[in-house]
């Protein structure tokens, strides 16, 4: 590269291979490789088309399945949610959507079947009608979630127009320190930038620690990325996601391979280019998190006690924790260890991969939750429980007194059977914590499928290490 | 979506910072299938404590909503922007707002105001103090007034942004005038990128 090239981001570069319009004054149009769709999003889109008499512009880049609402037991969906599987079912027969429906093999969180099918790839532009899309930038590609008007819009057209994001660099460097996993370095991250620092901005997730993640590593941590308040997160494609997509469904094979492995290497920010921020974390500082409070960057180490909002010098943030706390009906000072829970949650779009089941079944092998105590493990996906029961996992899991359930959002977000009742509070694997998230009056705390398997031991925060 | 040129009106303070959309309407309100009838779900959870501001008679029929920073973030439900508007509210102002919220308001012909935290706050006090304080938002003119507290600010809205809300352009439409541009992007995309062949002709 000459020394007065334009050096320029993983996010640019992909960014730039998208822009199918530019204009003065006007956002970019930007190509959508692979639009996912659900059932709780996506119903007033297809209506929207209907009505306009619009087609899907490219059924072939589309793929839908149900999630949000589906139970995970052998019950039945309430009335209202089966209306919107229903519609689901009818919009994709006559729009030519392919759909992995309730009990397909293929069936799962958006988040996890598309990479698990080898859908998601390197410098891809993905949109769904859900937040946690910023799951798919840990192949090195750029994905945000999207509103239900924005859905309408990609069906139609394939593209989405979008303002030009800033970029922030998030560079984690070191080893991790034990017990320490993916879900703590995002977590960790986010308590640093609050839950709005990203805004506006496309983050990519750097150094030796990122690079040490595998691919479920990294979708944890970009996953995230929302909750820092980012548009989207990226890690650069290596080998790393090579060896994880080769072979994969939908991965492209023999001469595509080579093809689709030029275009992934030359995808890497070029040395020195400029972030509008940057943000430098030594991994040897991270520890395992529990959120104390109502949002994701509310979040303190498992050895700390809950803060005294007296304490911080932000007058919104103060204000925020008391809020908190009162809705949590934590006092200030509590060690963490010794807030006691009454659910244990693992799942979700963040920590329901074979990694996450794996490591926390580890915990559990010759283990039991506490008596009293409701623990319930959701695969993110058909063909992680799978190959869950391939392992044997399933069994240490209802061994240990845990529900083995059929994948779906279950427990995150309080919208099909699985919620907590109110003043419940849960140790989860999930994303958020807000006010009534996993149900109305529900008090949630995230953490590392680890840590929540032990929490379940023990009835109260604990780390894997506190069971010997 | 209709136009919006101007908006006048009386606010409600909602003295939060980082309210999230799963507050602005609870999951349990999305399993509708319209894109109407969200206002029984706007604020439902906090709706319950008689004394959240949004149970004020003095506040009520108000049509902005001053909020603190970062509002709505995160779940990208539009149903949060459809609530909003259901509720009788046309314009929020704030210090700041999440990007999905924000793209989907302008969608629903929601206008994010955002302004400097300090004039939010001077805003906010006054109107805690006055329900009947004004708020004029002039979308057409590109200004954001507040007579009583003499706050004449430029509304931070680019103008290609602002002429949708102005005429309530169809963005679909829009688009679709530059079909040619889509169809060459198309005919130059490499071939070896994932496709799903149709539905029911198996997979790849």
């Amino acid at each position: 590269m000459s020394p007065t090239a334009p050096r320029t981001t993983l996010a640019q570069k992909v960014w730039e291979r998208h822009v199918v319009r530019r204009a003065e004054g006007e956002p970019d149009l930007l190509y959508v490789d692979l639009h996912l769709v659900h059932e709780v999003t996506s119903p007033q889109a297809f209506d929207g088309l209907r009505m306009a008499h619009r087609k899907v512009r490219r059924p072939d880049l589309t793929l839908a399945t149900m999630d949000h609402n589906v139970p995970t037991d052998a019950a039945k969906p309430d009335d209202v949610a089966q209306k919107q599987i229903e519609a689901l079912v009818r919009n994709c027969q006559e729009f030519g959507v392919r759909l992995y429906p309730m009990g397909s093999p293929d069936q799962g969180i958006v988040h996890v079947i598309g990479p698990q099918l080898g859908f998601t790839q390197p410098g891809m532009v993905i949109v769904c009608g859900d937040s946690h899309t910023s799951t798919h930038g840990a192949f090195g590609s750029i994905a945000f979630g999207i509103g239900t008007s924005e859905v309408e819009h990609v069906l139609a057209t394939q593209t989405i127009p979008q303002a030009r994001p800033r970029t922030m660099a998030i560079t984690v460097d070191g080893a991790l320190p034990p017990e320490v996993s993916a879900k703590d370095v995002i977590l960790g991250i986010i308590a640093r930038i609050g839950v709005g620092g990203g805004q506006g901005t496309i983050v990519e997730y750097r150094g030796s620690t990122i690079r040490g993640l595998s691919m479920e590593g990294r979708m944890t941590v970009c996953n995230m990325s929302i909750e820092g308040g980012a548009r989207a997160g990226m890690v650069a494609p290596d080998d790393v996601t090579f060896a994880y997509l080769e072979g994969r469904p939908f991965a492209p094979r023999g001469a595509d391979w080579e093809r689709a492995l030029d275009d992934w290497r030359s995808l890497a920010t070029d040395e020195e280019a400029p972030f509008d921020r940057a943000l430098r974390v030594d991994a040897r500082e991270l520890r395992p998190y529990v959120t104390w409070g109502t949002n994701p960057g509310q979040a303190q180490t498992i050895d700390g006690a809950v803060p005294d909002p007296d304490s911080l010098t932000d007058g919104a943030r103060r204000e925020a924790a008391r809020r908190a706390l009162a809705y949590q009906a934590l006092r200030p000072g509590v060690p963490i260890r010794d807030i006691a829970v009454d659910a244990v949650f693992i799942g979700s779009c963040t920590n329901a991969r074979i990694e996450d089941l794996r490591a926390a079944a580890a915990v559990l092998a010759g283990r039991h939750v506490r008596s009293g105590l409701r623990a319930l493990v959701v695969p993110g996906s058909g063909r992680v429980k799978e190959q869950a029961e391939r392992e044997g996992l399933d069994r240490v899991f209802r061994d240990a007194g845990f529900e083995w359930r059929s994948a779906g959002c279950s427990m995150c977000l309080g919208m099909n059977p699985d919620v907590l009742r109110p003043g419940e509070r849960c140790a989860s694997t999930s994303n958020r914590n807000f006010e009534g998230r996993q149900g109305p009056g529900g008090r949630t705390h995230l953490v590392s499928p680890a840590v929540a398997a032990a929490t379940a031991v023990k009835g109260t925060f604990a780390l894997p290490s506190d069971l010997r | 979506m209709d136009p919006v040129k101007r908006v006048r009106g009386r606010a409600l303070p909602l003295d939060r910072a980082d309210v999230d959309t799963d507050q602005v309407i609870p999951s349990s309100y999305l399993k509708r299938i319209g894109r109407t009838g969200f206002a029984d779900g706007l604020f439902a959870a906090w709706r319950r404590d008689a004394s959240f501001v949004a149970n004020d008679p003095r506040y009520a029929g108000a049509s902005v909503l001053v909020a603190g920073a970062n509002f709505g973030c995160g779940s990208s439900r539009e149903h949060a922007a459809w609530a909003l508007r259901d509720g009788g509210f046309t314009v929020i102002v704030a210090p700041s707002f999440a990007d999905i919220f924000r793209s989907n308001a302008l969608r629903t012909g929601l206008v994010p105001v955002r302004l400097d935290a300090a004039l939010v706050t001077r805003i906010m006090r006054a109107v805690e103090q006055d329900p009947a304080v004004e708020i004029d938002v002039d979308v057409e003119a590109g200004r954001v007034r507040v007579p009583s507290l003499g706050i004449d600010e430029r509304l931070d809205l680019d103008d290609f942004t602002r002429s949708c809300l102005v005429q309530g352009l169809d963005e679909i439409g829009l688009t679709l005038r530059h079909d040619a541009d889509i169809a060459a992007y198309e005919a130059r995309r490499p071939a070896w990128r994932p496709r799903i062949a149709p539905a029911g002709t198996g997979r790849g």
